[in-house]
């Protein structure tokens, strides 16, 4: 269905190639994953697919690709009956200002007569479960909405082929979950051949039928998903486990690996979990009483009472939308509660001047690169210590405890997203203010940069700085958080070690409590050490 | 669903015709007046979207043009005779620069002039704001025929960059607050105007990625010199539209009937080409109704008026600066931009934003 045949290509005026002899065949009706490290050129092969690279990108492209009878001599909008290709962030693509409107919109291109199009519309309404959706204005969508809106409005067309990027790594759980059945069903009921890449493989990687990894070079190997999630430092949870106690085949999904977990659940059914890390309890350093929230004219949450001590690191999780960026704006002092007391040590953030207010609370917002603005890392770290008053190589000392090797040269946009969270981490960090918050830090992370993130906030909280993660990563929460906090209908209906709160959830719960159930286990490190 | 979006085009008509209004005067009463014509419309008939918030935007910017201005015409403006008001250290300038001088004796003559010039520039920036948040990008764009492909895409990325910057400013704004900087004033300009370019222009660029890929622009069975020979038309009618437009505003106006008639012309026959190829088809396409031809004709009347008015009235529509005085309100042109409020009242309300 879909032909990589010696694919090499360079973008304009790189010094290697993104993608190096790639051969790869991929047949009609398969699920097929690609893996890879952040900026190896995942989203370059998807591209790839339907011509916009190179003829939206530039660059050199070498040999072929091939979808049905088409190949990348033709540009981008001639593919569209063939492949429908949905980009990262959906809502930058929508063009029309209603749902319905943006379903027509390929079909209006490819001149299909206006009564087959009402037909397509409805029957894909009816196949995303997204009917309620039609009249809506697309601005309004949240994004998993958004998400089954966009894999609609290529559906409409008709291809025989979907190419989708990070299709779930920005919804929550729940909402993920919404759109893989979709796709499942599209591959299984209708045959379609689907491409993905993804960074949240504990999610999709059990649905993949083969995978594909490219590694730093450039080049490509492919098999099937076990094999090649086996060979992977980025594999999910239950990959890792399996791998680690040498279960062959390598399972993939929780269900083989619960199967084959038998022994080990009766061997770990004695001994407890390491207890839990959370620090003694230090001094308070968030209260909030009482808090109301609005966004707009909807109220999102009300009267909201949280604390938070030195030491801790809590995890805010809820379905998107449930108001956790508004809460984390709110306590950084950004932007006002409608009722309440919202206090950082004792005084409101809101009132205080900027750099008192920067003293005591940072954010990391969920694009970290908005924090950024000088031309290079260097002096964007000198500007933090002017800023702040600190002795100058403050900040930098910092950012190489956080990642090592940073180039101080680069512009803040060109390094990978791991980096650019780094920087902006240490920028914000440097006056060492006793709260630290961060919105959705893992977006766009790998695992490696995930595993380095999970232990510079561990060293920052056990520093005595307290650590608020709005989160939907689950696997995140597992490896990293003392405290959960769950958000949903504009309440706190769930507040208390992580360990409680996430392991009986069948939404929240990471994939080794699913494997080890109704054992309190959380992640592979723990369990290894129990075995060992 | 009660209330309907009016035809993009016809706002755009509007807008024009108040547009080419305010390049014909420089009254500042009728100018102050088209400037509240088009608040009144937008007020009433805007509706509750993103897009639809950049209009107080451009009244700021008229609001800076005018103050600009004014700083200027004080500081090097030409010393026109009548009622000094202050007077500004003066600077000899050697003969060479003859023509120019920096401080002086400044006039209300001097005063009102600039006003006016500004306050000119403003009322289109009024206009131009008013088409911009009553009609969406994307409407536009698919009103737009296929042949206009590289047209219609600079036009989509024209326009969806300014809503796009104005909600990027806010953030980078807030961000700026998150490290303690000002966020607002001067200072702040370099370090908020570069993020929100590069921002906005990403998206406007994912934005033409993801028209591309489903298929915006297709010439599907073309051949090649069919394909060459529709482009040329097209870029034949852009040309002499532009020519035409620059005609109209730029004073020859009896040549701009014939090059509009040419462009005309290219363009159908791009039409044509493109038609044969690659068909396009609507799905529940904007309709052309009554509420649209109403303020087409209003648009119409009301540039044609303001051309009668300024043949028939040189001078109130332009009135001298010296002496400086209360300028007159002409009748003919008045009622032209008056009329231009109808549509405030005349067009379906927008419909209401469901969220549910």
């Amino acid at each position: 269905m879909i032909g990589f045949e010696a694919v090499t290509f360079t973008y304009p005026g790189a010094p290697a190639p993104t993608l190096r002899d790639i051969d790869l065949e991929i047949a009609d009706g398969e699920l097929f994953l690609v893996v890879g490290a952040t900026g190896q050129g995942k989203t370059t092969m998807l591209r790839a697919v339907n011509g916009l690279v190179p003829h939206f990108t530039g660059g050199e492209l070498r040999g072929r690709v091939r979808v049905d009878t088409l190949t990348t001599t033709s540009p981008p909008r001639e593919f569209a009956a063939v492949v429908g290709a949905v980009g990262q962030n959906p809502a930058n693509g929508f063009v029309t200002d209603r749902v319905e409107d943006e379903l027509a919109y390929v079909m209006e291109n490819l001149g299909i007569p206006a009564a087959t199009m009402r037909r397509r519309v409805e029957d894909t309404l009816d196949l995303l479960g997204i009917t309620g959706l039609r009249g809506r204005s697309l601005a309004t969508l949240s994004s998993g909405e958004a998400q089954r809106v966009a894999i609609g409005s290529v559906l409409t067309a008709g291809p025989r082929t979907l190419v989708l990027d990070e299709p779930t790594s920005a919804l929550d759980p729940a909402a993920a979950e919404d759109v893989l059945a979709i796709l499942l069903r599209l591959v299984d009921d209708l045959g379609l051949t689907v491409l993905i890449a993804e960074h949240r493989l504990e999610r999709v990687a059990q649905y993949a039928t083969g995978a594909a990894r490219l590694d730093a070079d450039g080049r490509l190997c492919f098999g099937a998903a076990a094999e090649i999630l086996a060979g992977s430092e980025l594999a999910p949870p239950v990959v890792r486990l399996g791998r680690a106690l040498g279960w062959k085949p390598t399972p993939v999904s929780v269900r083989e690996a619960r199967q084959r977990a038998g022994d080990l659940r009766e061997r770990l059914a004695g001994s407890n979990p390491p207890a839990p890390s959370a620090p003694s309890p230090g001094a308070e350093v968030l209260r909030l009483g009482g808090v109301t929230l609005r966004y707009g004219t909807r109220e999102v949450l009300r009267s909201v009472d949280l604390r938070v001590h030195e030491g801790e690191i809590v995890a805010l999780m809820g379905r998107n939308g449930s108001g956790k960026s508004t809460l984390l704006a709110t306590i950084a002092g950004m932007r006002p509660a409608a009722a309440g007391s919202v206090s950082v040590l004792g005084a409101d953030p809101q009132r205080a001047d900027a750099a008192e207010r920067i003293r005591r609370v940072a954010l990391v917002p969920s694009d970290p690169g908005w924090l950024l603005y000088e031309r290079t890392v260097a002096a964007e770290c000198a500007t933090a210590d002017r800023e702040h008053s600190l002795t100058p190589g403050t900040t930098r000392a910092l950012l190489d405890r956080i990642a090592p090797g940073v180039a101080g040269d680069h512009h803040p946009r060109d390094l990978s997203e791991g980096q650019r969270l780094a920087v902006a981490l240490a920028v914000v960090c440097a006056p060492g203010p006793p709260l630290v918050l961060l919105d959705e830090p893992t977006r766009g992370l790998d695992l490696p940069a995930k595993t380095r993130l999970v232990a510079t906030l561990s060293e920052l909280a056990a520093a005595g700085h307290a650590v608020i993660c709005a989160t939907h990563d689950v696997e995140l929460v597992a490896e990293l958080a003392h405290r959960a906090v769950v958000l949903a209908d504009r309440e706190i209906v769930a507040d208390g070690a992580a360990r409680d709160v996430v392991c009986h959830s069948p939404v929240f719960a990471p994939q080794i409590a699913k494997v080890l159930a109704p054992l309190p286990w959380l992640t592979v490190d723990e369990v290894l050490e129990a075995t060992a | 669903m009660t209330g309907r979006l009016l035809h993009p085009f016809a706002w755009w008509a509007w807008a024009g015709a108040l547009g080419y209004a305010a390049l014909r005067t420089t009254n500042i009463l009728l100018l102050g007046l088209i400037i509240a014509v088009s608040w009144v419309v937008v007020a009433a008939r805007r509706p509750d979207t993103p897009w639809a918030s950049g209009y107080s935007t451009f009244l700021r910017l008229g609001a800076f043009v005018v103050i600009l201005r004014v700083l200027l015409e004080i500081a090097f403006g030409q010393r026109l005779p009548g009622t000094v008001l202050f007077v500004t250290p003066q600077v000899t300038l050697p003969t060479w620069v003859a023509g120019t001088s920096i401080g002086g004796p400044v006039t209300i003559a001097a005063l009102v002039g600039a006003v006016a010039a500004g306050l000119q520039l403003a009322a289109l920036l009024a206009c131009v704001g008013a088409a911009n948040s009553l009609t969406s990008p994307a409407r536009v764009l698919r009103a737009l025929p296929t042949p206009f492909y590289e047209v219609g895409l600079v036009v989509t990325v024209g326009l969806s960059f300014a809503p796009l910057a104005t909600v990027g400013a806010r953030r980078v704004r807030e961000a700026r607050r998150l490290r303690g900087r000002p966020d607002r004033g001067l200072a702040s300009v370099r370090g908020v105007a570069v993020p929100v370019l590069e921002g906005a222009l990403d998206q406007a660029l994912a934005l033409a990625a993801s028209m591309d890929s489903r298929g915006y622009g297709r010439r599907g069975s073309l051949g090649v010199g069919r394909r060459r020979s529709a482009a040329a038309a097209t870029v034949t009618a852009v040309v002499l539209t532009g020519a035409g437009a620059y005609a109209l505003f730029g004073g020859s106006a009896a040549l701009a009937p014939i090059a509009l008639l040419l462009a005309a012309l290219a363009f159908g026959i791009s039409v044509v080409i493109v038609r044969t190829g690659a068909p396009r088809t609507r799905y529940r396409p904007d309709p052309w109704l009554a509420a649209e031809w109403i303020t087409a004709i209003i648009a119409a009347v009301a540039a044609a008026a303001f051309t009668v008015a300024a043949r028939l009235d040189p001078f109130g529509l332009n009135p001298p600066l010296v002496p400086a005085r209360i300028p007159p309100l002409p009748a003919l042109a008045t009622g032209a931009v008056l009329l231009s409020v109808l549509p405030a009242v005349l067009t379906p309300a927008p419909p209401p934003e469901d969220s549910a």
